[in-house]
């Protein structure tokens, strides 16, 4: 049975993430998007995950929440307030959302997993350090390439191109 | 361990419905966004729920690489939206019609 802790979390994470796509204002939506993340890294907490949860604090709460915050304060004041929606739309959007989640719950409880229990100590985070170097040492090298290729992308776009004598600034 | 396997993996359905109703709703690419970066959190809880149970190191390693890759997205995906921005003077997008395949 779940314990307060995960009730706890299952209300942060669940409400927050609706709140973050419900919010008027776009800034609230991005603070309460980090509290879901949050959420997501207390779980990683209970399933003894450590090291993932401090990489998703670290991550998501740290750098994501905080780059999101800013592209939304570069949009100007009425479009973060502005909500256009489709009543039609919404209504269909909320039926595909309960046929998804009704759905998969069923198969999920149907399924076998519900026997499945461990009483064996949780992974030591020593042996997440020796996969990356030993097993997964080129996705490791490929991920750093991705990272950096994104990065560089992601600046090469936002530069501004000056339109009358086509130099570039910034 | 008091909470079961299955407990996790509900959390993790409820967070992709959530993500899928925004991402089918919402018009605004800042939200969609947001719902994109919902359901990726949910795959995640999954991997390590998954990893907890077996267990296995895999499911932890695997959501480490899932978290790196999803940073990298949302670096470009913030850096389309301030270059959308800037020609359209607008984020929804429906008014990016260009893009239209």
């Amino acid at each position: 049975m779940a314990d307060a802790a995960f009730l706890a979390l299952s209300v942060i994470t669940i409400g927050s993430a609706i709140a973050a796509l419900e919010m008027r204002s776009l800034i609230y939506g991005s603070i309460a998007l980090m509290g879901s993340l949050g959420g997501i890294a207390g779980f990683f907490l209970l399933l003894d995950s450590p090291f993932v949860a401090m990489f998703q604090l670290a991550v998501y709460v740290g750098s994501i929440a905080v780059l999101i915050l800013f592209t939304v304060m570069l949009v100007k004041r009425e479009l973060i307030f502005k909500k256009v929606e489709d009543k039609r739309r919404k209504f269909v959007g909320i039926a595909l959302m309960l046929i998804m989640m009704v759905s998969l719950g069923a198969v999920i409880l149907d399924s076998g997993i519900r026997q499945i229990t461990t009483d064996e100590p949780a992974v030591d985070f020593r042996e997440i350090g020796e996969d990356f170097l030993t097993y997964y040492w080129p996705a490791l090298i490929l991920m750093g390439l991705i990272l950096s290729g994104a990065v560089t992308g992601a600046l090469v776009l936002a530069r501004r191109v000056d339109e009358e004598n086509g130099k570039h600034i910034n | 361990m008091e909470n079961t396997l299955t407990e996790f993996v509900l959390v993790s359905v409820a967070l992709l419905g959530i993500g899928i109703y925004g991402l089918a709703v919402k018009r605004n690419f800042i939200r969609m966004l947001f719902a994109i970066e919902i359901i990726i959190n949910a795959a995640n809880l999954n991997m390590v729920a998954f990893g907890r149970f077996i267990p296995d190191s895999a499911g932890q390693t695997l959501a480490l690489f899932s978290i790196a890759i999803a940073a990298a997205e949302v670096a470009v995906g913030l850096s389309l939206i301030i270059v959308a921005y800037r020609m359209y003077h607008n984020i929804d997008i429906a008014d990016f019609r260009s893009l239209k395949g």
